[in-house]
């Protein structure tokens, strides 16, 4: 005790002393998320109505004569009506579908099985798992001649001729003698972003399943409730908080997604986000200007639909939890 | 955890009918909606793990089996399942060769790789674990802001951050450098290793630091002999999501490495690879496997880990 007793009367007081401390700890973290993170998005700002072009870049670049053109081109070019849609498709189903693909892994590893740790392991993979080595594996298993699904499909399920799943904007789906019209190559990158991510809801969902307390599940045995009943009823409910939370952080990085969409279409046969158009702009056209100002665009409409979201969805939540 | 104490004694009788056993009345239990139920949902749930199981590891499967298999095979028989005539590792050769020796040089991309993953995750670490400290232990001004801002950060998409930083590291030169990327993931990254360490540092007592303080130990010794060794688990899981992150990352390699083939990452190598006409995808599939193999290698050793340092604080939804 005694020899922790400085003079400690004179200097600054404990909580001073913490509070320097801590923003002395965090000013490494703080450094380096502000020059490479917020000035970034600060400077990206500046960018949008800075006419910048990759050639013109050494002369232009402190040229702060501010202009609209860029968000003009962006906002009137053909093709971003087609890609706001088209982002907004995949993003809202793709969500939907890796969230309910989560739950539906994560309720059937619950309880403790026989090589549950495998089956646990082996769906994590797709998560897991390099973005380039995946996206070829299913190019080339939807390949037209040399995948294996084409295989399978024309000699076992005697499909006509095979199908260009990653080329082709649309096709048509006979169920039942009706003839759906269906967007293909949408469909295809919507269904792998699916496989891809629902391990991250799986994950999370698994973990609270596992946290719950077990005494509500018993109780609704004993009252005579069946398997479904008591999962409608006392298991969902209890994890509407995680599925919430998922889905904001899903829609997120579904609606920013780049990689995989790239690297299956390169944004073709009508799988072209906005993400992708931006770096067309960037790399394709060399218009840094006019790619700042299509990433703002997408940036905000994120804020507005998350706003939205929380405004009315989320509220509602929290009211029928209240009842 | 409250997890095993019911769970365990239900599902570790025989699989297989299930909902009769409990019934007194042995021979023919009434058809309720209770026995009904739970007769199809103990069947559908063995097909869905199966289901799970076939798609997640099939396309896994048959990369390694088409790596092994020449193109003139697949291309004869797209549809067999079981490389026919024996395997033949020519393609892994052609892959990892140099370009001198008319190879694609993977060999120099798995060490950019590499050198990237493990500097991104010296660096990440050496900021984040300071920070996290900072954020889980001390009261200071400033401390929910902090957090926010870290949250907030990943509203944006990546592709908005690389316009600027593209232009930026154009200008300083840096553009094409295993550095330079090295700062941009760090940057990505420190957000979420920040929140996952944080959660850990904040469930350590806290009474093991007082009494280090008491006995005279400065703050920076204390979270190098005390909080340290006591984190270690989440270090570990942190380290581990961090190399994955870096190892597997293609968007900021693409913008800032594709004019340098010197420093190539696996990742960007085999998407450059893919673009020509001349590789067959049969190599593509071997070098996607060499890109694979070692993240699958390291999340089979460290899964358990993995697992609990990402979800750590989400049980409490």
């Amino acid at each position: 005790m005694a020899t922790a007793t400085k003079p400690r009367r004179r200097g600054p007081t404990l909580a001073q002393q913490e509070a320097r401390a801590g923003l002395a700890l965090l000013s490494p973290t703080l450094i380096v998320v502000l020059a490479m993170v917020v000035l970034p998005i600060l400077w990206t700002i500046v960018i949008a109505f800075q006419s910048l072009r990759l050639r013109n870049l050494r002369t232009r670049l402190f040229d702060f004569s501010f202009t609209l053109d860029n968000f003009e081109t962006v906002l009137t070019s053909p093709g971003f009506l087609d890609a706001l849609r088209v982002t907004l498709i995949y993003s809202i189903v793709g969500t939907f579908l890796s969230i309910g693909l989560g739950l539906v892994a994560a309720l059937v590893v619950r309880k403790p099985f026989k090589g549950r740790t495998l089956v646990r392991a082996s769906m994590l993979l797709p998560y897991v798992a390099p973005v380039v080595a995946v996206t070829f594996v299913w190019q080339i298993m939807l390949d037209p001649e040399l995948g294996v699904v084409n295989a399978i499909g024309t000699s076992v399920l005697g499909w006509d001729e095979s199908i260009p799943f990653l080329t082709q904007r649309s096709g048509t789906l006979s169920i039942f003698g009706f003839d759906l019209g269906v967007p293909t190559a949408l469909t295809v990158v919507i269904l792998y972003q699916a496989w891809r991510y629902f391990p991250f809801s799986f994950l999370f969902i698994l973990a609270r399943l596992q946290a719950l307390p077990a005494e509500l599940d018993e109780a609704a045995r004993v009252d005579g409730a069946t398997p479904l009943q008591r999962f409608w009823r006392i298991t969902l409910p209890q994890l509407q908080g995680v599925i919430a939370l998922l889905t904001v952080l899903r829609f997120i990085w579904t609606f920013n997604e780049f990689d995989d969409i790239y690297l299956l279409t390169q944004g073709g046969a009508g799988t072209e986000v906005v993400s992708v158009r931006v770096f067309n702009y960037l790399t394709g056209r060399g218009d840094i200007g006019a790619a700042a100002a299509l990433s703002l665009v997408l940036a905000l409409l994120l804020i507005v639909l998350l706003f939205v979201y929380f405004r009315f969805f989320v509220g509602r939540v929290e009211e029928a939890e209240s009842i | 955890m409250s997890r095993t104490g019911v769970d365990t004694g239900v599902a570790e009788r025989p699989q297989a009918p299930r909902a009769p056993a409990r019934r007194p009345a042995r021979p023919r239990p009434p058809l309720t909606r209770e026995v009904v139920e739970t007769r199809i949902l103990g069947v559908l749930k063995w097909v869905t793990i199966a289901f799970f199981v076939a798609a997640t590891l099939f396309p896994f499967y048959y990369m390694v089996e088409l790596s092994i298999r020449s193109i003139e095979d697949v291309a004869l028989d797209p549809g067999a399942l079981w490389p026919p005539r024996g395997a033949a590792l020519g393609a892994y050769g052609e892959v990892l060769r140099s370009v001198q020796d008319g190879g694609q040089g993977f060999l120099v991309f798995l060490r950019n790789s590499g050198i990237v993953a493990v500097a991104s995750v010296v660096v990440t670490l050496a900021v984040s674990i300071l920070g996290a400290y900072a954020i889980a232990r001390l009261q200071f001004f400033g401390r929910r802001q902090v957090s926010f801002l870290f949250l907030a950060v990943y509203l944006f998409p990546a592709i908005l951050l690389a316009i600027p930083l593209f232009v930026f590291f154009t200008r300083i030169g840096l553009r094409g450098s295993l550095f330079g990327l090295v700062l941009v993931y760090t940057s990505q990254i420190v957000p979420v290793t920040i929140y996952m360490l944080r959660n850990y540092f904040a469930t350590i007592p806290e009474g093991l630091e007082e009494a280090a303080a008491l006995d005279g130990a400065g703050r920076l010794t204390i979270i190098r002999k005390i909080s340290l060794p006591l984190a270690m688990p989440a270090i570990m899981a942190t380290s581990l999501f961090v190399f994955m992150i870096a190892w597997n990352e293609f968007l900021f390699a693409l913008l800032f490495l594709v004019e340098n083939r010197e420093n190539w990452t696996v990742s960007l190598g085999l998407s450059q690879l893919a673009g020509s006409v001349e590789v067959a995808k049969t190599t593509l599939m071997a070098g996607s496997v060499i890109l694979t193999v070692p993240i699958i290698v390291l999340f089979f050793a460290t899964e358990r880990l993995l697992v609990e340092g990402l979800t750590s604080g989400a049980e409490k939804g």
